[in-house]
C-alpha cells in the first residue's frame, strides 16, 4: 500500500496537517494538547453570547440564510445540543471510518450498526425513560456480542464472512425490533421515542446525551491517538505487526470497541439503519484525497463533521423530518464531489489528465514528423511546408495545418509563407531531438540489451518515447556506451544537436551521444 | 406499568390462534411461509456464491424506486411498484460498478455508499410525499412490513373460487415460480455455483446465470418488502440456508430443508408474536434464528455440541494422567 510507505515521513509532514482544519491526527507530537485544543474549542461553542428565541423549526417566515446563520452560530438554544452532537458524531464516525475503510470491513460496520438496536431497547428497558447511560452501555454491549458471534460463526461453521454478517445483522435487528414493538405496546412506550433511533431525531439530543458523546468521542479520539501506530501498522500490513510483537487480535478488538463506541454515540442523531453510512461515506470522500492516513483521518472527521451539522440544519428546517437519511445524503453530496473533483484522482482531474496527456503525444508525434521531414533531405534548407508533412504522415494538408497550429501555440513553432510552412523555434527543436533519440535510444536498448529482433523494437519504442525521463536516458546512453546510431543506422540526435538551437543544414560532425559532450 | 413480558399461557397462544383466529392467522403464518421460502430458496445460491450480501445492497436500495412509483401512481400497485424497484435495482448496480471502477474506493466500500445514499433519498422521500392522497407508505413499514395487515387486504376471486389476500396469493405465486426455475435450470444453477471453469466448458455463460438470479432475486425482495420490511428480508435470505448447510452437504437436501425452515419459523414466529405481542415479521426472523442456534449447536457433524465431546474425548488420550 502506498500509505504505509510514508509512515516514516510523517513527522515532516505534520505543518500540512495543521491547514485541514483538524486538530486530532497529529499523531507522533504532543497527542494530549490536541485532544485539549479539540475539547476547549467545543466547550467555547457550548457557551454562546446570546439566546432566548423560538426554535427554527417554528421560524417559517424567516428566510433560509438567516436561519442557517442561526443555526451554525449557536444562538438558538433549543437546537443548540443538537448541532453539537451531530458535529461529535461526525468526528468519531469520520475517524473510526477511516480505519474502517483502509481495512476492508465496511460491511462490518453496517452488520454492527445493526446489532446494536437489542442492546438500545434493552437499555431502554433499564427504567423505562432514554437515560443516555443505560442506552450507551446497552448498545455497547450488543454490538461486542455481535462481534463475537460474526466472529463464532466463522471459525466454528462452514459459512464465509459475507453470510456470518449477514445473518448477524439481521437476527440481531430481528429481536432489536420484536422488543422495540414490544416497549412501544407499553403505556407510556408510544411517547418514549424508541422509535426515533431507527432513523434518528437530532432534535431527541439533550444535554445528558451531549455530555456522554463529548466523554466517547474524547475516549476515541484519545485512544487513536495513544495506539494510533499500534492501529496504522495492523491495518495495512498485519503479517509485519505480528512479526515484531504486536497482539493483532486484541489491537483487532479494541478498533471493534471504538467502532461500539462510534456507532452508539451515532445513534441518536443518524439512527441504527443508516449509521454505517456514516462510517463509510466521508471516511471513502477523504481516502479519494490523500495517500497519508493521518490526513485521510483528520479529512473524514472533517467531513463527517460538515456531514453531520448540515443534516441536523436540514432536518430542523421542516418539522419531523428524520436526521439520520439527511445526513446521509449530505455525506453523500461530499463523496460525490470528491469522486468527481478530487484534485488527483478525481473524475475530471483523470479525464484532463488524459486529454491533456493526448494533446501532448499529438503535439510530440508532429515535432517528430517534422524532424524526420528534416532529416530525409539531410537537414537541408529551412522550414517544413505542410504539403511534405501531411505526406510523411499520410494524412491531408488541412489535418497538418491543424497541427501546425497547435504547435505554435505552444511556442514550438512559427508558420510563415502565408501559414504553409513550420520552421521551428529552439524550443520545438529541442523536443523534437529529445523525442526522436528518445524512440532510437529505446530501440537499440531493446536489441542490444534485451536482444529483440530489430524490427519488433519500433513499436514499444513510438509508445515509449513519451514518457522517458532524462535520468533514464542518461542511464540507457551510459549502457549503451554512448552509441551514435539506431539499430536501423539512422543517427540518434545527440547534445550538441540539441543545443544548436535551431534547424541546422546538416547534422554537426562527430554529433554524438547526449552526454560525451558534457 | 403493564408487564413488558406477558404471562405464557398455552391455550392463548397456541390453541386460540387455530381454533379462534384461523382467518387472520392462517392468513399470517401463510404469507410468512411463501416469504420465507421464496427468499430461502434464492438465498441458498447467494450464500453458495458468497453473495450473502447482495441480498442486503438490493433490498435497500429498491426503495427509492418504490417510493417514486408509489409517489407518481399513488397507489401501491404491483407493476408501478415493481418497475420502480427494477429501475431503482438497476441504478444501483450501476453506481456500485461507477464507484468501484471510475476511483480507488474498494468494493465494499463502494456498495456501503450505494446502498446507504439510495436508501436514505428513499426515507426522505416516503416522510416528504407519503400519507398524502389517503394511501400510506411509512417509515415503520420499511422497516419491519405489514405482515400483520395482511388478512385485511382484498380477496382474490379466481374462478368463483375465494383464494386469498392479494399479498398472499401474490407471494405463493412467487415462491412457486422460484420453486419452478430452479427445478428447470438446478443444473445451471448447481454448477456455475460450485465450479464456474465446469460451466464455461459446459457453455453455461456465467454472466447469464448472475444477472438471471440478481434479477429473480430483486423480483423476490420486491415483493417480499411489503410485508417484512428492507432489513428482515436478508435474514429471510440468509437464515434458512445457514441452518441447512449445518444439516446436509447436498444440495437437494438443502433446498428442502429450507423448505422445512421456512414453515417451521413462519408458524413458530406467529406463535412468539401472539405470546409477546411484537411484529410479527420480527418474531419470525427471531424464530429462525432460534432455529439456527439450534442447528448450529446440536447438529451431529460439526455442531458445537459435538465438537466439545470430541475435545473432551481426545484430551485425556493426548495428556493421560
Amino acid at each position: 500500500m502506498e500509505l504505509e510507505k510514508h509512515m516514516g515521513g510523517t513527522r515532516n509532514r505534520q505543518t500540512m496537517t495543521a491547514n485541514l482544519g483538524a486538530h486530532a491526527m497529529r499523531a507522533e507530537r504532543a497527542p494530549l494538547s490536541h485532544v485539549f485544543s479539540l475539547l476547549s474549542l467545543l466547550l467555547c461553542l457550548l457557551c454562546p453570547s446570546s439566546g432566548h428565541a423560538a426554535r427554527i423549526g417554528d421560524l417559517v417566515e424567516t428566510d433560509l440564510a438567516e436561519q442557517a446563520l442561526r443555526f451554525f452560530t449557536f444562538q438558538d438554544p433549543a437546537v443548540r445540543y443538537a448541532l453539537l452532537g451531530s458535529m461529535l458524531l461526525g468526528i468519531t464516525c469520520g475517524l473510526l471510518g477511516g480505519f474502517i475503510v483502509v481495512r476492508k470491513m465496511a460491511l462490518v460496520g453496517d452488520a454492527l450498526s445493526h446489532a446494536v438496536l437489542p442492546g438500545v431497547a434493552l437499555g431502554f428497558l433499564w427504567n423505562m425513560s432514554k437515560d443516555p447511560v443505560a442506552i450507551f452501555v446497552g448498545a455497547v454491549l450488543a454490538g461486542l456480542l455481535g462481534a463475537a458471534a460474526v466472529h463464532l460463526i466463522k471459525h466454528t461453521t462452514r459459512l464465509k464472512e459475507d453470510t456470518a454478517l449477514g445473518l448477524v445483522l439481521a437476527s440481531f435487528f430481528a429481536v432489536g425490533i420484536c422488543l422495540v414493538t414490544m416497549i412501544q405496546r407499553l403505556p407510556n412506550g408510544n411517547k418514549s421515542g424508541i422509535d426515533k433511533f431507527l432513523f434518528g431525531q437530532a432534535a431527541a439530543i439533550g444535554e445528558g446525551d451531549v455530555k456522554l458523546m463529548l466523554v466517547a468521542t474524547g475516549l476515541a479520539v484519545l485512544m487513536i491517538l495513544l495506539f494510533y501506530k499500534e492501529f496504522l501498522v495492523t491495518s495495512f500490513d498485519a503479517g509485519f505487526a505480528r512479526s515484531v510483537g504486536f497482539p493483532v487480535q486484541a489491537i483487532h478488538y479494541g478498533l471493534m470497541l471504538l467502532l461500539a463506541f462510534a456507532v452508539v454515540i451515532a445513534l441518536q442523531a443518524v439512527g441504527v439503519v443508516l449509521v454505517s453510512a456514516m462510517l463509510i461515506t466521508p471516511a471513502a470522500a477523504a481516502y479519494l484525497l490523500t495517500d497519508r492516513m493521518h490526513r485521510l483521518l483528520a479529512l473524514a472527521a472533517l467531513f463527517g463533521l460538515c456531514a453531520g451539522a448540515l443534516g441536523a440544519f436540514l432536518s430542523f428546517l421542516r418539522p419531523n423530518l428524520p436526521t439520520g437519511p439527511l445526513m446521509v445524503l449530505a455525506a453523500t453530496a461530499v463523496f460525490v464531489l470528491a469522486f468527481l473533483f478530487g484534485p488527483r484522482h478525481g473524475v475530471v482531474a483523470r479525464w484532463w489528465r488524459r486529454r491533456s496527456g493526448a494533446a501532448r503525444i499529438q503535439r510530440e508525434n508532429t515535432l517528430k514528423a517534422v524532424y524526420h521531414v528534416l532529416e530525409a533531405r539531410e537537414f537541408k534548407g529551412e522550414g517544413v511546408s505542410l504539403r511534405e508533412l501531411a505526406e510523411r504522415r499520410r494524412e491531408t494538408v488541412e489535418d497538418a495545418r491543424q497541427q501546425a497550429v497547435e504547435l505554435r501555440r505552444h511556442d514550438f513553432a512559427t508558420l510563415q509563407q502565408d501559414g504553409n510552412a513550420i520552421y521551428l523555434t529552439p524550443e520545438g527543436w529541442q523536443r523534437a531531438c529529445a523525442i526522436v533519440r528518445n524512440h532510437r535510444l529505446w530501440e537499440l536498448y531493446l536489441t542490444n540489451a534485451a536482444h529483440i529482433a530489430a524490427d519488433h523494437v519500433h513499436e514499444d519504442a513510438e509508445k515509449i518515447e513519451h514518457v522517458l525521463g532524462e535520468e533514464v536516458v542518461r542511464l540507457i546512453e551510459k549502457r549503451l556506451n554512448y552509441a551514435t546510431h539506431d539499430p536501423h543506422g539512422r543517427a540518434i540526435p545527440g547534445l550538441a544537436d540539441l543545443r544548436r538551437g535551431e534547424a541546422p543544414a546538416s547534422p554537426l560532425p562527430g554529433a554524438t551521444g547526449y552526454g560525451r559532450s558534457t | 406499568m403493564s408487564p413488558f413480558v406477558p404471562d405464557f399461557d398455552f391455550q392463548r397462544v397456541f390453541i386460540a390462534p387455530w381454533a379462534r383466529d384461523l382467518a387472520s392467522f392462517g392468513w399470517i403464518a401463510l404469507m410468512g411461509f411463501f416469504v420465507t421460502a421464496a427468499c430461502g430458496l434464492v438465498g441458498n445460491f447467494l450464500v453458495l456464491r458468497r453473495m450473502a450480501l447482495v441480498g442486503d445492497a438490493i433490498s435497500h436500495s429498491v426503495l427509492p424506486g418504490m417510493a417514486v412509483a408509489f409517489i407518481l401512481s399513488q397507489s401501491r400497485g404491483t407493476l408501478p411498484m415493481f418497475l420502480g424497484a427494477l429501475v431503482a435495482g438497476i441504478v444501483a448496480t450501476v453506481l456500485i460498478e461507477l464507484i468501484h471502477k471510475k476511483s480507488r474506493v474498494k468494493q465494499d466500500a463502494a456498495i456501503g455508499i450505494a446502498f446507504t445514499s439510495l436508501f436514505a433519498l428513499g426515507v426522505i422521500l416516503i416522510n416528504l410525499y407519503a400519507g398524502k392522497g389517503g394511501v400510506d407508505l411509512d417509515q415503520e413499514c420499511v422497516l419491519y412490513g405489514e405482515i400483520a395487515f395482511v388478512p385485511l387486504e382484498p380477496m382474490v376471486v379466481f374462478a368463483g373460487q375465494t383464494l386469498g389476500p392479494i399479498p398472499v396469493v401474490r407471494m405463493a405465486l412467487v415462491a412457486l415460480v422460484t420453486a419452478l426455475l430452479i427445478v428447470l435450470f438446478y443444473k445451471e444453477l448447481l454448477v456455475s455455483s460450485f465450479d464456474p471453469a465446469l460451466a464455461v466448458s459446459l457453455g453455461i455463460s456465467a454472466t447469464v446465470v448472475h444477472y438471471a438470479l440478481m434479477g429473480w432475486l430483486s423480483v423476490v425482495v420486491v415483493s417480499a418488502f411489503e410485508s417484512v420490511g428492507a432489513i428482515l428480508v436478508i435474514a429471510m435470505l440468509i437464515l434458512p440456508a445457514a441452518t441447512a448447510t449445518f444439516l446436509s452437504r447436498r444440495l437437494p437436501v438443502m433446498l428442502g430443508l429450507t423448505i422445512l425452515h421456512a414453515a417451521l419459523s413462519a408458524v413458530l414466529g406467529v406463535h412468539l408474536a401472539v405470546w409477546l405481542d411484537c411484529s410479527s415479521a420480527g418474531a419470525m426472523v427471531v424464530a429462525g434464528t432460534a432455529l439456527f442456534c439450534a442447528a448450529w449447536v446440536f447438529n451431529p457433524t460439526d455442531g458445537l455440541l459435538y465438537r466439545w465431546f470430541r475435545e473432551r474425548l481426545k484430551a485425556p488420550a493426548v495428556h493421560p494422567g
